[in-house]
């Protein structure tokens, strides 16, 4: 258990160490998780030695969770638009890289069937590197990020077919391989009954059930649920011989309408982000400098020469698709490593004899320095080279922009938010809603309104609501969870223009103290409006009982400034009823010096007559 | 039979015993219809659907209310403003209100003296009164002349008993198209037109 937790120590601490440092100097998380690896590694520190592979295995569970999150973000229809985009890029990306890098290969000496195999395991690039270095400089809306994303979805899928041809090629077919005994047609049948009730389910069985956790309230739970969500999908698909990948990507495509993607996002982002870099971390380890030190002309020059073909490709690729030039370096310089799927493709190479074990282990220390490589060369190309010769052209934003930000956001979406609401809806503006009532996110969902499932207090859920980019946040949660709002909003985004509906005029204080400024008391105009409605049923002129009320609340308004003032004074310990007590005694005694009259003779022509009639007199 | 619609507009009517006192005396009559328009609008919010169609449905409209700074209470102006919009009161096709009638019955607390040219005011009622009347040509609507109490502050109340039984016969006079707008040509005020008053 000991060693256990001193592995954690040493990856947590080296990741602390690094991370920020690299993001400080512009080289990005990625990069710094990579170096944070190798340090700890044998090589320098020898801090971690050969379990860092094991690591590696498991924390690929990352990339999966990094697609959940991604399909969490497109909508089904733009999906099924990028079809075309995914099957041309992708397809053309594969055979063109496999078939020229394996060629390549052949010309190095090992049999034909080591070519294939090296041609299509090289052909592959690194989902994990590039979204994340994608996402990371905020890319994945531009051409580069969608063309991007196209090819890697593209590849993960191209996985399982691989795998399956790759024993064909085998000399000897090896004694254990994966390879069922199903006919190819159940086969098929199988991926379509996994593909299909992932959609089902995902629509009619999850999202209700969804609906169940969140409505006990336990948030741990809820996250338990979403882990259990993308592991229970992952181990499905891979049972049918599906990537888990592209498995739990769809299921995040499916859910990427219903209520709870903001909810899902803000609870996976936490292990995906661990996890890539537990991953990245293994990467750096793993990189064999005894081998690059023994003979480090061969590995740097396959190394780079296998960069610059896969660049070259999709650089050509790029054009076909009409990438712009600065689009096109980052397309083709950020997929242009070779991925983490050729670990696992190498060692199934091994496995089933294709290659002898020391070009296994040069081809290994290849990929580790690709994937290496890739966050630097970006640093280089965002730094040095976009400047100089990039056309500095707009980013292209596709139509199917998938962030698109509301001015407005309302927390809580009650029968006060919900009023709020409608009526800004009906003078055409949409607000972004955040609301931790389960049921009624539901019902209101039904009637059409844009509502997202969440704590609206906790700093991770507003981001992805936008309150970075909103202007206006309407604060209409429990009074007892609005101080918490109120201090996140205050600290993260203070350029929110915070509006706080209170109870009452307890509850205004406390904002006020909160140092906040624009606060609505739900007890003041209505009660108002009702006493405005018993003046009018007891004869009173109605444009004067309304004038009344105008006038009361403006009173009223000025009271509560006062009072508030006057509460810090008192100096001691009271009560809070023993306080409301006295606050209503002094707002009393205050009401009866006011006289709404006072000093307004407007219309009156009574007073008008007497004071003529005085001076006639 | 032509149809009388009576438009009250006063912010403070509980302190206004001349405007109490006409419509104290307001006769009821099948063609006549008041509508207190602060009663109805306290905040201003005026139902121009509403207020249209009511229109449509009159033939004679009269602007009752008292004289404010040689004008009328603002919500009178929010009910011009609001109701007689573009296209439908004026400008192209805005024909609806073509060949009605507009009469005002305001009251004012200068006496009649004050308002001449060498009065205290130094012009006509009338003449103060030229943007209504711009208003109701510029809607092809007939203006009369207004129907005025005049010093509501200083009248006795005996004079004041007089004019609003004045004022109520000749709202049912116009109602039963007794009286009718040629009558009223040449009169500085509506109070001269000579008509009939003991005809119920």
């Amino acid at each position: 258990m000991s060693g256990f937790l001193m592995d954690a120590v040493i990856y947590l601490g080296a990741a602390v160490v690094c991370v920020p440092l690299a993001k400080r100097t512009g080289l990005g998380s990625v990069l710094g998780y990579l170096i944070a690896g190798i340090v700890i590694g044998p090589f320098l520190l020898g801090m971690v030695g050969h379990e860092a592979k094991d690591i590696m295995h498991f924390a690929e569970f990352g990339v999966v969770i990094m697609l959940f999150l991604v399909g969490l973000e497109l909508e089904p229809t733009v999906f099924w638009r990028m079809r075309r985009q995914v099957v041309g890029l992708g397809l053309g990306q594969m055979i063109i890289t496999a078939s020229v890098l394996g060629g390549a290969f052949l010309l190095l000496g090992p049999t034909w069937q080591g070519g294939v195999a090296v041609g299509l395991a090289f052909a592959m690039s690194s989902t994990a590197i590039a979204l994340q270095s994608l996402k990371e400089k905020g890319l994945m809306t531009t051409a580069a990020g969608q063309s991007s994303f196209a090819v890697l979805l593209f590849q993960d899928i191209a996985v399982i077919p691989i795998l399956a041809l790759l024993p064909l090629l085998a000399a000897q077919p090896a004694g254990s391989t994966d390879v069922d005994p199903l006919p190819g047609w159940q086969r098929t049948l199988l991926v379509f009954v996994a593909v299909g009730s992932t959609v089902v389910i995902g629509r009619y069985v999850v999202v209700p059930l969804l609906r169940l956790v969140a409505r006990t309230r336990l948030r741990e739970l809820f996250t338990a649920s979403a882990l259990l969500l993308v592991v229970g999908v992952a181990v499905i698909m891979e049972s049918v011989g599906l990537s888990a990948a592209l498995g739990t990507f769809l299921a995040g495509v499916v859910l990427a309408n219903s209520e709870f993607k903001h909810e899902l996002e803000s609870d996976l982002e936490p292990f995906k982000g661990l996890l890539l870099g537990l991953f990245f971390m293994g990467v750096g380890a793993s990189i064999n400098f005894d081998l690059i030190l023994s003979m480090p002309g061969r590995l740097l020059s396959l190394t780079l020469g296998t960069m610059l073909l896969k660049a070259a490709i999709l650089f050509l690729i790029g054009r076909k698709a009409r990438l712009g030039f600065d689009q096109n370096m980052i397309f083709s310089l950020g997929l242009g490593q070779v991925g983490e799927f050729a670990f696992v493709l190498l060692t199934f190479i091994a496995q089933v004899r294709l290659l002898d074990a020391q070009w296994i282990d040069i081809l290994m220390a290849v990929t580790a320095m690709t994937m290496t490589l890739t966050p630097v060369f970006m640093v280089v190309l965002e730094k040095a080279i976009l400047p100089r010769f990039g056309t500095a052209e707009q980013e292209e934003r596709t139509a199917d922009e998938i962030t698109a930000h509301n001015r407005v956001i309302i927390a809580g979406f009650g029968h006060f938010g919900s009023t709020l609401g409608r009526l800004l809806r009906a003078n055409g503006v949409e607000a972004t809603i955040l609301d931790n009532d389960s049921d009624q996110v539901d019902l209101l969902r039904k009637m059409g309104f844009k509502v997202y499932y969440g704590d609206a207090t906790r700093f991770d859920l507003l981001t992805a609501a936008g309150a970075g980019e909103a202007e206006v946040l309407v604060c209409a949660i429990a009074p007892e969870n609005s101080a918490m709002l109120v201090e996140t909003v205050h600290k993260y985004f203070p350029q929110l223009k915070l509006m706080l509906r209170v109870r009452n005029r307890f509850d205004a204080y406390q904002a006020m103290d909160l140092g906040v400024l624009n606060i609505y008391r739900e007890s003041l105009d209505t009660s108002v409006q009702m006493g405005v409605d018993v003046l009018k049923e007891l004869g009173v002129r109605h444009y004067t009982a309304y004038r009344a009320g105008q006038e009361f609340i403006k009173y009223d308004k000025a009271a509560l400034k006062d009072l508030a003032a006057k509460r810090h004074d008192l100096g001691e310990y009271i009560t809070s009823v023993r306080e409301q007590i006295e606050q209503q005694e002094k707002l009393l005694r205050k009401d009866l010096h006011h006289d709404p009259a006072h000093g307004d003779h407007a219309w009156n022509s009574e007073d008008l007559r007497d004071a003529l009639g005085r001076d006639k007199r | 039979m032509p149809k009388v619609l009576v438009l009250f507009a006063h912010p403070r009517l509980e302190k206004s015993r001349s405007n109490r006192a006409l419509l104290r005396h307001m006769p009821a009559h099948a063609s006549l219809t008041t509508r207190d328009l602060y009663e109805l609008y306290p905040d201003m919010n005026v139902d121009i659907a509403k207020e249209q169609a009511l229109l449509l449905a009159h033939d004679i409209i009269v602007w009752h209310h008292p004289i404010y700074w040689y004008s009328a209470p603002p919500l009178l102006k929010q009910w011009i403003d609001l109701v007689l919009t573009f296209g439908w009161a004026y400008g192209p096709g805005g024909n609806a209100l073509h060949g009605k009638v507009v009469m005002q019955a305001v009251t004012t607390g200068g006496a009649v003296e004050a308002y001449s040219a060498n009065g205290f005011h130094g012009s006509t009622l009338q003449e103060f009164l030229l943007p209504f009347k711009r208003t109701s040509t510029l809607c092809g609507m007939t203006w009369l002349p207004p129907f005025v109490v005049h010093g509501s502050n200083s009248v006795s109340d005996g004079e004041l008993e007089h004019s609003a039984m004045r004022y109520g016969a000749l709202l049912v006079a116009l109602a039963q198209g007794r009286v009718s707008p040629g009558m009223f040509t040449g009169l500085e005020r509506a109070n001269d037109v000579e008509f009939d008053t003991t005809v119920a």
